[in-house]
């Protein structure tokens, strides 16, 4: 048995299908998604804008269901919020009549805990932002905001950190840097990762594996290992095989976007029989 | 879902622009603001001249004080009617207070109501379409045929006018929440009574300033059209009176210290507005 458990993945997406109902009629927006992530593993998700990648993260998390598959948590039902998963947002989500403690203290005010003082001195500490406790979201850099989130979506000590486009916003210098910092915070507490990207650099400098996400409707179209020891230097971007492996993801994704463009246009123009 | 944005704003004009000084939030974060002595001296000095020009022109034409009393005359009326006039002022205020108060409370009740229950919105929103385009005076002559020359029905016309007001903005408020923090609250298991207590009143609270603010000047309007209709006290009431006697020094007084009390309104929520939601840049 615990052989079992030992070996059990972290998280398990079994034929994952979400259908939204809309005014407009039913869109399926992930059809039959499944893959295994072992604990301690980062996985990236890439695909093309609209391909249910939030989709799919939301129903990991448990933010809602799904229309049919499962989603397990140490072989457990997923049926709603859990506090073994913290969960970053596209931008940094804070709530700007709060200050950065306030912000930090928030998931505990929800849950009527005490904060556990020491753990979020530690991570203010880690990501840099000792002494801005008091300031207001908006006295922050896009970077630092995102620094607050990562803390607080850490402050449960969760063993599963799901993050939605966290670093979109920055530029690119900012987003190096936050890079990095994930992949120390990762190296400290060994927490799967679920990240979701437009980065094809950023996913495959954090990951283990990279997912790619086929347009509407959004299926597991390719899966790729990503073999390099950790800690990362930038140094492995420049290597043929991240090279190779950037213009394979490349292609798959835009390749996808093409052949369904390909297949709308003809689907919008009936080919008229030539005379 | 698209019915629960139905309600249209009322603050807005439908031409969108103009009035920004009583009807959109930079009113209350980007309001009047006298930045140096320098600033201060020059709206003195363009107030000296406004004013003492008025009182040359006045003179200069020799127009009649019942017609327009002169400055000097109006402030003198002031001070030494003042006495008069404070019981009068006394009575407006307490009507404006506990109508204003009764109608932004049941108005925010209303709208915390209707944003978790879309389906009460569609029950109610006639009724306060109704109530927000009917001017409330008109009901006044039928409240005090009911209720007599008291407080009564004044009390009742300011509740009506300034309750929907308060409730349009305020519902609009508790609306304008954005998905992700909702979500976020969510994530963390956040009860429905929390995401609003949490989320969704401070997120709220600008607007609920800018509705206070409009319905209670509202409801200075319709506290003093109400004492113009009827019953032997109020502002309304001396205005009424003042200018039936042609004490034109002593009517402008009135109309002076209304326009303060309006002023002092708008002063009040803008103060307050700069405190609570001051984050909102
Ligand atoms: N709440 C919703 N209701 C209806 N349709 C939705 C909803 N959320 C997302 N969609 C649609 O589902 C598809 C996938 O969306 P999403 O998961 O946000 O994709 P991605 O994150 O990859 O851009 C899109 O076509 C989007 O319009
Ligand atoms: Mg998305």
């Amino acid at each position: 048995m615990t052989l079992v458990q030992s070996t059990q993945p972290k998280l398990q997406v079994n034929g994952a299908t979400k259908v939204y109902n809309t005014n407009s009629g039913d869109l399926l927006a992930i059809d039959r998604c499944s893959i295994d992530i072992a604990p301690g593993e980062i996985v990236s998700v890439v695909g093309p804008s609209g391909s249910g990648k939030t989709t799919l993260l939301w129903a990991i998390s448990g933010l809602h269901g799904l229309t049919s598959g499962e989603i397990l948590l140490d072989g457990k039902p997923v049926t709603g919020p859990r506090r073994e998963i913290g969960m970053v947002f596209q931008d940094a989500n804070l709530l700007p009549w709060r200050t950065i403690d306030a912000n930090i203290n928030f998931p505990f005010e929800i849950k009527g805990e005490k904060p556990d003082r020491d753990w979020i001195t530690t991570l203010m500490h880690r990501v840099g932002l000792e002494g801005f406790g008091a300031r207001m979201p908006r006295e922050l850099s896009g970077g630092m905001q995102q620094r607050v989130a990562l803390v607080r979506a850490l402050s449960f000590k969760p063993s599963v950190l799901l993050m939605d486009e966290p670093f979109g916003a920055l530029d690119s210098f900012t987003r190096e840097e936050m890079n990095h910092l994930v992949e120390e915070i990762y190296l400290d507490t060994r927490t799967t990762i679920v990240l979701i990207t437009h980065s094809i650099e950023e996913a495959i400098f954090l990951s283990d594996r990279v997912v790619v996400m086929s347009a509407r409707p959004g299926r597991i179209a390719h899966v790729h290992d990503v073999p390099f020891a950790r800690p990362r230097s930038m140094e492995i971007m420049t290597t043929r095989e991240v090279f190779d492996l950037t213009n394979t993801i490349k292609r798959e994704i835009v390749g996808d976007q093409q052949s369904k463009a390909a297949v709308r246009r003809r689907q919008a123009v009936p080919v008229s029989a030539p005379l | 879902m698209s019915s629960a944005d139905a309600i249209p704003q009322f603050n807005k004009p439908a031409g969108g622009n103009s009035e920004v000084g009583v009807t959109n939030m930079s009113a209350l974060t980007a309001g009047p603001g006298i930045k140096s002595l320098f600033d201060f001296a020059i709206i003195a000095l363009v107030a000296v001249v406004v004013i003492g020009g008025l009182e040359l022109l006045l003179t200069v034409f020799a127009v009649p004080q019942y017609v327009l009393p002169k400055p000097h005359e109006i402030a003198v009326a002031l001070v030494t009617d003042f006495p008069l006039i404070a019981p009068h002022l006394g009575h407006t205020l307490v009507e404006l207070f506990s109508g204003f108060g009764i109608g932004a409370l049941v108005g925010l009740v209303l709208a915390a109501v209707v944003t978790q229950f879309p389906f009460v919105e569609k029950i109610i929103t006639p009724y306060i379409l109704l109530l927000v385009t009917t001017p409330m005076l008109a009901l006044v002559p039928l409240l005090i045929l009911r209720f007599g020359f008291g407080y009564e029905p004044r009390i009742i016309a300011v509740a009506l006018a300034s309750g929907p007001m308060v409730m349009i903005n305020a519902t609009t408020g508790f609306r304008r929440v954005d998905s992700g923090k909702i979500a976020l609250a969510r994530s963390y298991g956040a009860s429905t009574l929390q995401i609003f207590w949490k989320i969704r009143a401070p997120m709220a609270l600008p607007m609920i300033f800018v509705g206070l603010m409009v319905g209670s000047i509202f409801g200075l309007l319709t506290a003093v059209g109400a004492e113009m209709v009827g019953g032997g006290f109020g502002l309304g009431n001396r205005l009424t009176s003042y200018s039936s006697m042609i004490q034109m020094p002593q009517f402008f007084a009135v109309v002076l210290i209304l326009s303060i009390l309006g002023i002092l309104i708008y002063v009040l929520f803008f103060l307050l507005g700069k405190k609570f939601a001051s984050w909102e840049a």
